[in-house]
């Protein structure tokens, strides 16, 4: 399946090459230096590209592109997937996927690399299993290795490998036994001109961070669990309860996960929490424009609308902005044509506005598109959908666990066209 | 230098501590990581191949399979050591021995790796066993002419139980032998049970592979629907003709219309992957998406949009758009998602051109306005090549939907006035496109354009529209002159590409109307001859000579008309994803539209089901993992003798119909046909091995006793007497369906050769009824209105069956309702499942009104089943009929009361804690408070006795599963207020979950 493995930074260097078949020269990474050049943008690599001999599958993260070489047949989300839970296997180990992180460990970036794969094919990916294979590196344990010359690695089989949850270890133990779930909602819309919807729904994930001794089975119940329209599962969750009782019942992984995510999607049930006036136009033969933006908070439920940023793409002919704005800060990149306004707060009594003069590159004509608006914003201790944890129990287990869920709103792709 | 560091890295590995070694290890990895050449380090480090630390060993493994292709010699100075690993008690030794040693591509091992790979497939631990899997690829890149024995321990692997092995070994098939889909027969059913619980990755690979495999076995679930698509009028009239000629005919064809039923295998995968689609893992769910794609009936594919749809939202989408994308053209699925797919300015570009592409393929006469609107925003997009996509977009609206088509067209015409160049080609493009589809009516678009040379300065928009002009100056032929005109005068003031089209344009007007540009042309085409440009130049020099006719022009010049004018086919807009329909949907092919490396083909659907039984696995009790439908069915029946040739076809089509059999055949080309076959089958067998049941030698076997039986009647007559002489002792009542069914099927030719046969003459084990108990609960198996007047029905004696104590007595009884004789009754096609037994019983014959009874006793392999077999009733000699019937027995049956003591009891209970115990709360009704009702009520239900009891609101019953005798122990306890406890305590959890349902269920009623 997977031949090789090459990590690329964003200036072309090759500075990971990992083989679990013959070698793949790294002359074929030619082709995907040709291909990236086409693409002008790194977000328009093609992700499959088809050399002579080989086919590159490639991601894109972190500023680090990680191009397989695939021989054969075989489905491409198959190693897309993979290989972000490769990345996603760094990211858990170093605290981040950087070039700079995945260096300084190249050694256990190996080991891991060895363990996940096998002849091309998954092996090992659950991080539990992992951890005891190999272990994450700490400024304790290196030190403490290197004075007593023992290893990170572990000599026996993790049990997660035989048990039917291989999520989980065998033998956990905390003196505080907390289970923490963050419920984060994230609002896609594209709101027109007029300020009407033309497409809003809600996607959300529930992280979580489960600490507790021994085996512990939960079930996580909501208040309102109908609302959710399309959930995709964690594999410790039984599908078999949900199905029937809406509840979900699951043996934890240990730590951080990500237990389900889910859609509410259902153009009347978004509630959009923030407005935004604007006028943006150029005019013809003068080389410059007026800019007009004003951004509220509606249906805010009674909590603040807080770490609002706008960021507007302008249209390539414009070459300067004077801009005064009544709240936060503003920036704009003339390479780019990027302007990014960082709000913070919004406060209902005053609200924030920027507006001034969008100056035109001269003789340039005017352009014809209105730039769309980029919103991000933040809403703590509130789910957009309405959706409430009602209860968590626990079973298995005779401690008591001290408990939490916590709620967050978010922009996701939250645009507004002008 | 580099020498010299590596000269310090040799002194550390060969230094006593391992610290040192360790540390030069990892800079060794480190310079691997790098893909620097670090081989000329090999002797030292393979040294260290036996070392202590485990970590140094583990770099020195990555170390060795990186080099050990390139210093084959040296690498083998290590195998001895990872023999030694081999042995190794701890598991995780074993494994990872065996995993270097088979990716040391050494071809000189091969024989060692052979051996290990072996012994290691028999390993107690399964993680060994997987490895095995894992190393099964490895040996045969290594060398392909291993395959037959990797196939045997493919075939070892793939019957084990465990979901650890289970994705491995199917990658491993995958890779080695993908044509063999007969080992998986008998892992079909365990598969899909198994599948929730393999890795993720693992399913993919299985579910992939299961996809192929269903394809092969299986029948379209929408061929009915094909059916009546392509011919319902052919049907229609075709019975009119066949009435005329002949019976027979009709008669097959309304077998062949039967009503498809979906194969119970076929079910289990659809309906045990559907969870899948909420996995995490969009490979998963994907995996799942093109096994409904390609499997699932029509009306069910859509369950796959939703999942879709969110892969594409993830923060992933990239490569999730680029590997989804084929199944985005499924017509109609994502309608409810419309809005999904609306396009944002910060997209990639690659996902807004997809998504423009689903856009346009979900358009319709009701959704068109709202599309066409957002096409309207798009249009004004900075990214060109968006926008020039979007006017392509709108053109095939335009196309597809006629209703629009002048709308954008207006809105296409008005892009011409765009500043931007892309843009006012594009639409250019796109109206040329759309006018060519029927010009005539477009007469004032052209005319319009005609206006637009004024305005446009746009060097190929200008070329366009002078292309049309030219092309259909015939339907604007005031204008086109007039345009040439124009033209003319601005000739030496245009571009080039426009230049070209002006000479175009007026070679056309030569051609169509001389008369009014005859000098116009000339003109031009002097302005022409002295153009800076030599294209120009040698286009007019060229024409010139085409069209005016000269002495020394040649023949060209009496077709010039024909070159310039001919029919120009309209372009056809389409979309991209098209003709890609026969590659795997979300496969490596299907993205690339090109057939990749080691593609397994998507067969079509067979035309008639192979056997089905091919599935039917022997398994042990308690094997199951899950919680299977077990099926049934009996088989068969024979004609009278007089009507041997006449019901002769009529069976072959009704066993046809049953499935097992995978060609027609007539009695005409009986033997020679059937020698034929004989020797492809011993070819096959020669070939393939002498395991391989493979659904054509299924169907061998039928023709093989249908001609014996024809043949020898002595064979029958000896298996008569020996009957007769026998006759307390069924004879091989019990027989394994899998392991022979020749032999089982020859034994009911046997039985059943046309006899009247006096209801003495059944085996013992089958008597007349006595009248029902009237605690016995009868199950209608036929309604008589369905059965055409013949009814049976069937109910658990609960007594012990003597010829084997580990099967389940049914009683059946039939009953003849017709006013005529029944006869030559049976039960057809014993295609057992999982270990299931049947007691064969002979032929019946009835008279009206009579009834009779029989006991024929499956044995239970597990937990449930579910059983179906065929009655084949012959009332007369010239029609039969066979119908299709199954049993479900409750499994409060599948037991055997035993007697034990309270002390006993408890003592049996304290064992079976945990989670062999299921218990439920339940509320009595008022009328089953009594002691009597309760027992009754789960007696009833279970075929369970009663176990002493000191307490008063305690009631506990015991019995023993029929198969192994696992005991089942039950307890009834009363609370206040009508509440109760109903506890089951039983190895058997699947067994003990069902037995609680069904006694609650009988205490509620």
């Amino acid at each position: 399946m997977i031949h090789s493995l090459f990590l690329i930074n964003c200036s072309g260097d090759i500075f990971l090459e990992k083989h679990w078949k013959s070698v793949v020269s790294q002359s074929v990474c030619d082709y995907f230096f040709e291909a990236q050049e086409k693409a002008a943008d790194v977000e328009n690599v093609p992700p499959v590209i088809s050399t002579p001999h080989h086919y590159l599958i490639s991601i894109y993260r972190e500023k680090i592109f990680f191009v397989s070489v695939i021989q054969t047949e075989v489905p491409p989300l198959f190693v897309i997937e993979f290989l972000h839970r490769v990345a996603d296997t760094f990211q858990d180990y170093f605290g981040e996927c950087s070039e700079t992180a995945i260096k300084d460990n190249v050694v256990i970036v190996y080991e891991l690399l060895e363990e996940m794969l096998d002849n091309g094919f998954p092996l090992a990916t659950e991080s539990n299993i992992l951890k005891e294979l190999i272990k994450p590196p700490t400024i304790l344990r290196s030190v403490v290795n290197s004075i007593t010359g023992s290893s990170n690695m572990g000599e026996t089989l993790p049990t997660g490998q035989l048990s039917n949850i291989p999520w989980r270890k065998a033998v956990v133990k905390y003196t505080n036994n907390e289970a923490y779930f963050d419920v984060i909602e994230e609002i896609d819309a594209i709101i027109d001109k007029s300020g009407s919807t033309v497409f809003a729904e809600i996607q959300g994930v529930i992280d979580s961070c489960i600490k507790l001794s021994g085996m512990p089975d939960l079930s996580l119940s909501f208040m309102n669990p109908r609302l959710l329209d399309d959930v995709s599962f964690h594999p410790c969750i039984r599908f078999k309860r949900w199905e029937s009782e809406r509840v979900l019942s699951f043996i934890p992984p240990d730590g951080n996960f990500r237990l389900i995510s889910y859609r509410v999607s259902s153009q009347n049930l978004v509630a959009i929490p923030v407005y935004v006036k604007h006028i943006i136009s150029f005019k013809e033969n003068s080389s410059s424009g007026r800019f007009d933006v004003t951004i509220g908070p509606k249906q805010n439920m009674g909590k603040t609308v807080e770490g609002v940023i706008v960021t507007v793409h302008m249209p390539k002919a414009v070459l300067n902005m004077n801009l005064t704005s009544t709240q936060g800060s503003y920036t704009f990149d003339p390479v780019l044509k990027v302007l990014t306004w960082d709000i913070g707060k919004i406060s209902p009594q005053k609200l924030p506005n920027l507006k001034g003069i969008v100056n035109l590159q001269s003789g340039a004509p005017k352009p014809e598109e209105n730039p769309s608006l980029n919103i991000q914003f933040k809403i703590q201790q509130l789910a957009i959908s309405g959706l409430k944890v009602n209860r968590l129990d626990m079973f298995g287990e005779k401690y008591k666990p001290f408990k939490g869920v916590k709620y967050i709103t978010k922009a996701g792709k939250f645009q507004v066209r002008t | 230098p580099v020498t010299c560091r590596h000269d310090d890295l040799k002194e550390m590995l060969d230094s006593n501590k391992d610290s040192l070694k360790l540390e030069a290890m990892k800079r060794i990895v480190a310079m691997i990581a790098r893909g620097k050449n670090a081989s000329d380090l090999f002797p030292a480090v393979v040294k260290n191949v036996a070392c202590k630390n485990i970590e140094v060993k583990k770099l020195v493994y990555v170390y060795l399979v990186r080099y050990a292709e390139e210093q084959q010699d040296l690498a083998l100075l290590s195998i001895s050591t990872f023999q030694r690993g081999l042995k190794d008690p701890n598991q995780l030794i074993r494994a990872s021995a065996l995993r270097v040693l088979s990716s040391i591509r050494v071809p000189i091992i091969v024989p060692i790796m052979m051996l290990a790979i072996k012994e290691a497939a028999s390993d107690m631990s399964p993680y060994v066993r997987k490895t095995a899997a894992h190393a099964i690829p490895k040996l045969y890149s290594l060398d392909s002419d291993q395959k037959d024995q990797l196939i045997e321990v493919i075939e070892k692997l793939l019957a084990d139980k465990t979901t650890l092995v289970a994705g491995s070994v199917v990658m491993a098939f995958e890779e080695v032998c993908p044509e063999r889909i007969d080992l998986i027969h008998k892992n079909y059913r365990k598969l899909c049970n198994l599948l929730i619980d393999v890795e993720e990755w693992g399913q993919v690979v299985i579910i992939n592979m299961l996809t192929r495999y269903a394809r092969t076995q299986f029948l379209s679930p929408n061929q009915n629907e094909s059916l009546l698509e392509e011919n319902p009028e052919k049907a229609f009239y075709g019975s009119d003709e066949e009435d005329s000629k002949d019976d027979k005919p009709d008669a097959a064809s309304l077998v062949k219309r039967k009503p498809y039923v979906m194969d119970p295998d076929h079910r289990l995968l659809l309906r045990n992957t559907k969870p899948l689609l909420q996995s995490r893992n969009a490979a998963v769910v994907m995996a799942v998406a093109q096994l409904y794609f390609h499997l699932a009936p029509k009306a069910e594919v859509g369950v796959i949009a939703k999942a879709l749809v969110r892969l594409l939202r993830s923060h992933r989408s990239q490569g999730n758009w680029a590997a989804a994308k084929a199944a985005l053209s499924v017509q109609g699925m994502f309608e409810p998602y419309l809005k999904s797919f609306y396009i944002r300015s910060t997209d990639p570009t690659q996902i807004k051109i997809l998504k423009l592409e689903v856009l346009t393929n979900l358009a319709n006469e009701t959704n068109i306005s709202t599309i066409l609107r957002e096409f309207q925003t798009y249009i004004r997009s900075m990214d060109k090549d968006f926008v020039a996509a979007t006017i392509q977009a709108i053109g095939r609206c335009a196309t597809n939907i006629g209703k629009v088509r002048d709308t954008c067209l207006n809105g296409l015409v008005q892009l011409l006035s765009n500043r931007d160049e892309l843009v006012v080609a594009e639409s250019v493009v796109v109206i040329k496109k759309l006018l060519q589809m029927q010009p005539s009516q477009h007469s004032e678009i052209i005319k319009h354009m005609a206006k637009l040379t004024d305005n446009i300065q746009v060097p190929m928009a200008r070329a366009s529209i002078l292309w049309l002009i030219g092309e259909y100056c015939e339907h604007v032929p005031k204008i086109a002159p007039d345009v040439l005109r124009k033209m003319s005068k601005s000739f030496t003031g245009e571009e080039d590409i426009v230049k070209l089209q002006v000479i175009n344009l007026a070679a056309k007007l030569y051609l169509t109307n001389s008369k009014q540009s005859k000098l116009l042309t000339q003109y031009v085409l002097n302005l022409a001859k002295y153009d800076q440009n030599y294209d120009i130049r040698d286009r007019a020099r060229f024409i010139r000579q085409l069209i005016v006719p000269t002495e020394k022009s040649g023949a060209l010049n009496k077709y010039a008309k024909k070159l310039f004018l001919a029919q120009k086919p309209a372009p056809i807009l389409e979309s991209s994803f098209k003709d890609r329909d026969h590659f795997q949907l979300g496969s490596l092919s299907h993205l690339l539209n090109a057939k990749a490396v080691g593609y397994q083909e998507l067969p079509d659907w067979p035309d008639e089901a192979p056997d089905p039984s091919v599935r039917n696995v022997e398994v042990p009790y308690g094997a199951w993992q899950g919680l299977p439908t077990l099926r049934f069915s009996l088989s068969l029946s024979f004609p009278d003798p007089e009507s041997v040739s006449e019901s002769e076809s009529e069976s072959s089509s009704s066993s046809s119909e049953s499935g097992s059999d995978s060609g027609s055949r007539g009695e005409e080309s009986g033997d020679q046909s059937e020698e034929e076959e004989e020797e492809k089958k011993k070819k096959k067998k020669g070939k393939e091995g002498p395991r391989k049941v493979c659904p054509e030698s299924a169907g061998r076997y039928h023709r093989h006793w249908r001609g014996e039986g024809a043949g020898s009647a002595t064979s029958w007559e000896l298996r008569n007497t020996s009957r007769d002489m026998g006759g307390l002792q069924p004879i091989s009542p019990c027989l394994d369906s899998f392991t022979s069914p020749a032999l089982e099927r020859r034994d009911q030719l046997i039985t059943s050769q046309p006899q009247h046969v006096p209801t003495a003459f059944l085996p013992p084990s089958a008597q007349m009824l006595s009248p029902v108990f009237s605690t016995m609960k009868t199950y209608e198996l036929l309604h008589r209105m369905a059965g055409e007047g013949l009814s049976v029905e069937y109910y658990f004696n609960r007594q012990p069956f003597p010829p084997d104590p580990h099967m389940v007595a049914v009683q059946i009884q039939f009953s003849n309702n017709t006013e005529s004789e029944v006869k030559n009754l049976r039960v057809s096609e014993p295609k057992l499942v999982s270990g299931m037994r049947i007691q064969e019983f002979q032929e019946i014959a009835l008279m009206p009104g009579s009834m009779v009874g029989i006991d024929t006793c499956p044995q239970l392999p597990g937990v449930n089943w579910a059983g179906s077999f065929s009655l084949w009733h012959v009332s007369s000699s010239t029609h039969s009929r066979q119908f299709y019937v199954s049993i479900q027995p409750p499994v409060g049956e599948l037991m055997a009361p035993v007697f034990m003591s309270e002390n006993e009891f408890k003592k049996e209970q304290s064992k079976l804690t945990g989670m062999s115990e299921i218990t439920e709360k339940l509320t009595l009704l008022d009328k089953c408070q009594s002691d009597h009702t309760i027992v009754q009520r789960v007696t009833a239900a279970a075929n369970v006795s009663r176990v002493p009891c000191g307490a008063d609101n305690e009631y506990r019953f015991a019995a023993k599963t029929v198969t192994s005798g696992s005991l089942i122990l039950i307890t009834l306890e009363q609370k206040e207020a009508a509440r109760a406890h109903l506890t089951v305590n039983s190895e058997k959890m699947v067994i003990g979950t069902m037995l609680v349902q069904d006694i609650s269920q009988a205490l509620a009623q």
